[in-house]
């Protein structure tokens, strides 16, 4: 009885197969390369079964990442506000969409997103997995400002596309979860684990300043830093547990955060804790860009803390403002923090644009 | 661990396998955490908005409550040993993690006492071993022992004292006695006396308000946060937790 079934199964999916829906395709799977320490440490990424990842489909996502035909007028892809040399954020407090509109959170950086097992994105968390993400920017109109089935349309009437998503998913017919599978496969790609920190932590001794070492010390005191309950320590080298923290920036709030997505207002004022790697290219910071230099965060975090009815308990030294860390130990943490830097990530020839 | 673990899968597997005159006499077992405050049961919906009043009479509010269980051990009434779990890190936010361990599959026999550890014993203890629990930031940092947080409870207080709200990091690990010298700091709970020949849910309690009380009344107004290299603190957390856990069998 069984057999018979998987026969009438089988016979079903041939049915209903064809040149341009080709089910029995498979395009070419390809491992994502997980660096040595995450492998040491960390849970293997995070691969959505329905989306593998494959070199075809990898290839089209870059392509479409950088691809301008995706807005309204053709003339802003993901990677405007995503430069590959700012680790994939923008130096912009604000990015420009294709209006002259201009957005109210400074953009994420792009990198290590196959190890967000939380699935939320965004700073609000609002979108619950990568392809949901790379859905949003594309209708958003102070961004993209197009229209989906504008999009897919445009990209449908070109020479190349059609043949590129037949070689990625096994049809020509171009959908729009086609298109975030796609970029998202890309985005997956997107890993930055080989730091000078990351290279000490493997063994080399000196890849790094006793400074360094010192400012790493500070980030795991909890009478210091403090820095490693919400972003990730030697241990955890996503520097970032991709959780939500209102981390005492403002007294009331203009933009609410993961509130505005849960309509719980105890979680007003939440964003999710950005990873601290490649900060050296990632300025300005915080979901609103208010803070140009890595200086005025620390700052922050000493004397700048501000209280409201949600922040986070771990903002521990809130009765006096801050941590209160001399100069000395700020300059050093500093010093630690930029060396979770990792210049070969900017330059990464496979992330730059193809087209 | 892990080799316990796989012998249990491999006897689970056994016994699954075996024929169905058999498995009418296998026993389900499940594992819940359940949280409450001297008998008030306490949930995430309570988490940010309910006020306890501690022993030493601060109002608090809870934010955040994360807890590691580990080796779960029934006993028969041989004195054999079945561990039926590894480890388990309890989020209240996080309905998911509430369940220890679901429809494990023991022999039949009659099970006379449980027991488990509150964090990780010294053996199980060890520095970035567990890539589940790295990802999650439970590490408990290498200047303070390593190895790994047993409770992270995060909150605010008010007392006469302090009107406006303070925060608290109630945090526990390994206490750190020096430089270098540490002092192991779980907790191992056995629930003896217990009558388990069915299929049976086993309710770990957790009594938030034993944490500050008994037999260190615990004043918050001094020991609020930066707790975790505070070996005297640490000490204290560990006599506290003694009288915290309770275990109760349902159907």
């Amino acid at each position: 009885m069984k057999c018979f079934s998987i026969v009438l199964i089988t016979g079903f999916l041939i049915s209903c197969s064809s040149s341009d829906n080709d089910l029995g395709y498979q395009a070419t799977p390809i491992d994502i390369e997980v660096p040595q320490l995450f492998s040491n440490l960390l849970l293997p990424p995070a691969i959505p079964s329905d989306n593998p990842q494959t070199i075809e489909g990898v290839t089209l996502g870059r392509k479409l990442f950088y691809e301008p035909l995706l807005s309204g007028d053709g003339t802003q892809a993901c990677a405007d506000c995503h430069l590959s040399e700012n680790s994939f954020t923008d130096s912009a407090r604000f990015s420009i969409g294709i209006t002259g509109a201009i957005g109210t959170r400074n953009a994420m950086p792009l990198y290590n997103m196959a190890w967000n097992f939380e699935k939320k994105f965004f700073w609000d968390g609002r979108a619950t997995s990568l392809e949901a993400q790379a859905l949003d920017p594309v209708e958003n109109v102070i961004e993209m400002n197009n229209t989906w089935p504008n999009a897919v349309a445009t990209l449908q009437a070109t020479s190349a596309y059609p043949e590129l998503f037949s070689q990625a998913f096994g049809t020509s017919i171009i959908t729009k979860e086609l298109v975030t599978k796609a970029i998202a496969q890309f985005e997956r790609t997107m890993i930055s684990g080989n730091s000078r920190f990351d290279q000490y932590l493997l063994g080399d001794q000196n890849a790094i300043t006793a400074s360094e070492i010192n400012g790493f010390n500070i980030f795991m005191d909890e009478e210091r830093g403090d820095c490693f309950h919400c972003h990730g320590s030697n241990s955890n080298p996503l520097w970032t547990d991709n959780i939500f923290h209102n981390n005492g920036l403002d007294s009331s709030f203009d933009d609410v955060g993961l509130g505005g997505i849960t309509g719980d207002p105890l979680d007003n004022g939440k964003f999710k804790s950005p990873s601290l790697r490649n900060l050296a290219y990632t300025a300005p910071y915080m979901h609103d860009g208010r803070f140009e230099t890595l200086d005025e965060v620390i700052n922050h975090y000493s004397e700048g803390l501000v209280y409201s009815e949600t922040i986070d308990p771990l903002m521990k030294y809130i009765a006096e403002g801050g941590a209160q860390l001399t100069e000395a130990d700020k300059a050093d943490l500093k010093a630690f923090l930029l060396s979770l830097s990792e210049p070969g990530f900017t330059s990464n020839p496979d992330f730059q644009n193809p087209n | 661990m892990k080799m316990k673990l796989l012998i249990i899968i491999v006897i689970i597997g056994l016994v699954s396998c075996s024929s169905d005159d058999d498995k009418a006499s296998d026993i389900l077992i499940s594992v819940i955490n359940s949280q409450n405050w001297d008998g008030e049961n306490i949930t995430a919906s309570d988490l940010g908005t309910t006020e306890f009043i501690d022993e030493n009479g601060e109002i608090l509010k809870i934010e955040r409550l994360r807890y590691l269980i580990s080796k779960v051990i029934l006993t028969n009434s041989y004195g054999d040993e079945i561990e039926i779990g590894t480890y388990k890190l309890v989020d209240l936010a996080d309905n998911n993690t509430l369940n220890y361990a679901t429809n494990i599959v023991v022999p039949p026999g009659t099970y006379t006492g449980i027991s488990f550890v509150y964090g990780f014993n010294e053996e199980d203890n060890i520095d970035q071993a567990y890539p589940d629990l790295n990802t999650a930031s439970w590490n408990w940092p290498e200047m303070l022992g390593g190895g790994y947080h047993f409770m992270q409870l995060d909150g605010t207080f008010t007392s006469p004292t302090n009107i406006s709200p303070l925060p608290f990091n109630y945090h526990n690990g390994t206490a750190r006695i020096s430089d270098g010298v540490f002092e192991q700091n779980f907790i191992r709970v056995n629930a003896d006396g217990l009558s388990i020949d069915s299929n049976t849910n086993i309710d770990i309690k957790m009594n938030l308000a034993e944490w500050f009380k008994d037999p260190n009344t615990w004043d918050l107004n001094v020991l609020n946060t930066g707790l975790m290299g505070n070996y005297d603190a640490q000490r204290e957390m560990n006599e506290n937790g003694q009288l915290v856990f309770s275990v109760y069998l349902g159907d």
